[in-house]
């Protein structure tokens, strides 16, 4: 069962219509909704038309330069043609008369069909510069189990790709919690959606709080903690056969449970009589090596892409900044923040270059990247509550978790802060997002 | 084992569990300068089956008396007692000193303001200073668990200081 839902977004440039954003298949059940708002535009986003494709009845969840577009905007670096300007709907580069799309002030022209041969499915698509005609682009995509909304994200990430030098992180997935009624009988779900929010799927529910979801490196399996048991512990569970195991439920906190690069040990955080230190747990052995061991709560451990170092925020200064340890050091922790008197919850960037975090700026709780090199902090949200910051694989594109008059949204904003949007839910709270990796090819 | 509030605790002392579901709505108290807690209808509702049945023992009675004394509340970021919550603390102490049986959990809570997992540390800090208290007064370790929720399990919601002080709490709930 599925539903396409229309509204207008709100742009602070030009209003956009999107057909974005969805309900779930699978379960029958209508939980957490998410919705599509452009909150802030970029003004140089890069105009491109995304032809609709022949060899299929446009509109639906399955039209492919729907999706296409709404995945190129949701980039915040494009403006895509509103298809009712298209003056043309050429599916082939022969077709394309490029003067119509330069009165169309379009750089850039995607055209494209939907084609069966010998029994499979594909996606033939072109890309075309607008002003010179020259072609950029020419591929075939195979649609994956008739899974047409997979193949058009990954024409969408091969166009983002050639326009951008960025791997698009269209195909990719995103993990949140969403929470439903009010005490005491809240229910508490572990979601996974396609990364435009279409498709969320429960992997876990429970009534007792559900956190902290942490992408295993091969995007085949989540960590996360659930109080099930009323009291905390860590469970690892595969999304393919919805198969888990509890790997952590010692006595006190198991908490901030966070996959190493190499996907068999996890980075956790532990208590003994009310002490929080970080730990990691080797997945094969059970073995515990100890990280941190201050009298301060230490925890929400990040490991930098090397595996060599964990980014981790303790409050051992006072407040709450970020620290940084070295694993094959003397484990020696260095503080990393220095600007505002509350930063915590740090998430290396996969170059391991920047350092996303919750700062309190001015008086709000609000997302910030620091550079590593030149230790320069930039704000990049505006709310008041805004927390778990959450890096695309690709570096392009923070989520993160905004809370506004006792709602939660998820928040989506490009790593240079241009461009903002909202995944709004329609009911209950949504928050805690965690970015998946890359998918295997 | 079953951890319940001590309303929920005194039906089951009173054998009318078949009557209920462990998931009693909870009673939550105000702090001083908060209002609008509800509650109200599940007391009653106990003050009524309590006189039908049988009378309640020394150890329910003593539970009873500490219905309206299960809950500490917090100032912003800080783990300390504050003073007006000292007696809260002593009842309880008095009564697991005196009921070596009795087990307690401490539940610690934080406001929805910083990042989730810090909180959870937050909430257990606050949870460990009271368990601490109690120990200094004769309080055994064996009696007394922790859990943090941090910010997971507001009691009220909302984004306005009235609230977040209703949620910066350790809540004293007893096993039975």
């Amino acid at each position: 069962m599925q539903s396409v839902k229309s509204w207008v977004a709100r742009s602070a440039f030009r209003p956009v219509t999107l057909g974005l954003v969805l309900l779930l298949a699978g379960t029958g059940v209508g939980h957490a909704q998410l919705r599509l708002d452009v909150t802030e535009g970029v003004r140089d986003a890069v105009p491109i038309a995304v032809v609709p494709f022949g060899g299929q009845a446009g509109g639906g969840p399955n039209d492919v330069a729907d999706i296409v577009a709404g995945d190129l905007r949701l980039s915040g670096r494009f403006a895509p043609l509103d298809r009712k300007d298209m003056v043309a709907r050429p599916t082939s580069g022969s077709e394309i008369r490029f003067q119509d799309w330069r009165l169309l002030k379009s750089d850039y022209i995607v055209v494209g069909r939907v084609v069966t041969e010998r029994g499979v499915t594909a996606l033939a698509f072109e890309l075309f510069n607008v002003q010179t005609g020259e072609p950029l682009l020419a591929e075939t995509v195979p649609v994956p189990s008739l899974n047409m909304r997979a193949a058009a994200h990954r024409v969408a990430d091969l166009v983002f790709e050639r326009l951008t030098g960025i791997p698009g992180a269209f195909s990719t997935r995103i993990a949140y919690v969403s929470v439903e009624g009010t005490a005491p009988s809240r229910r508490y779900r572990l979601l996974v959606a396609d990364a435009d929010g279409f498709n969320p799927r429960a992997v876990t529910e429970s009534n007792e709080p559900l956190m902290s979801p942490s992408w295993s490196p091969d995007g085949q399996e989540l960590a996360y903690v659930s109080f099930e048991t009323r009291t905390s512990a860590i469970y690892v569970q595969r999304l393919s056969t919805g198969e888990r195991r509890r790997v952590s439920a010692r006595a006190g906190i198991n908490g901030a449970p966070a996959f190493a690069p190499d996907g068999r040990r996890l980075a956790v955080t532990l208590s003994r009589n009310g002490n929080l230190d970080i730990y990691i747990l080797d997945l094969g052995t059970q073995a515990l090596t100890r990280v941190t061991s201050d009298d301060a709560i230490d925890t929400e451990a990040a490991w930098s892409p090397d595996g060599k170092s964990i980014y981790f925020t303790s409050d051992r200064a006072g407040s709450a900044q970020v620290y940084r340890v070295d694993l094959n050091g003397a484990k020696v922790a260095e503080r990393v923040t220095f600007t505002n008197s509350y930063n915590a919850r740090p998430r290396v960037s996969p170059s391991g270059t920047d350092l996303a975090m919750v700062t309190l700026d001015r008086g709000d709780y609000r997302i910030a990247v620091m550079d590593l090199k030149s230790r320069t902090l930039r704000v990049l949200s505006d709310g008041q509550q805004d927390e778990s910051p959450s890096f695309a694989p690709n570096g392009a594109t923070i989520i993160y978790a905004s809370q506004s008059r006792g709602s939660g949204d998820l928040a989506l904003v490009s790593s240079d802060g241009r461009f903002q949007e909202r995944l709004r839910s329609d009911s209950g709270d949504v928050r805690d997002p965690a970015w998946s990796p890359f998918p295997a090819r | 084992m079953k951890f319940t509030h001590v309303l929920a605790v005194a039906f089951l002392a009173l054998g009318l569990a078949a009557c209920t579901k462990p998931k009693q709505t909870k009673p939550v108290d105000s702090p001083p300068a908060a209002t609008t807690e509800t509650g109200g209808a599940s007391t009653s509702a106990v003050d009524e089956t309590a006189t039908a049945a049988q009378p309640l023992t020394a150890q329910q009675r003593a539970l009873a008396t500490l219905k309206s004394k299960n809950i500490v509340y917090f100032d912003y970021n800080s783990s300390e007692i504050p003073q007006q919550y000292l007696a809260v603390v002593s009842a309880n102490a008095a009564y697991l000193v005196k009921y070596p049986t009795a087990r307690l959990r401490l539940e610690g809570n934080t406001d929805e303001r910083g990042s989730r997992e810090y909180n959870i540390g937050l909430g257990e800090r606050r949870a460990q200073t009271v368990r601490r208290a109690l120990m200094a007064q004769g309080v055994a370790d064996g009696q007394v668990t922790t859990v943090s929720y941090g910010e997971e399990r507001p009691a009220v919601p909302g984004d306005d200081e009235a609230a977040y002080a209703q949620n910066r709490r350790v809540e004293f709930v007893y096993a039975q």
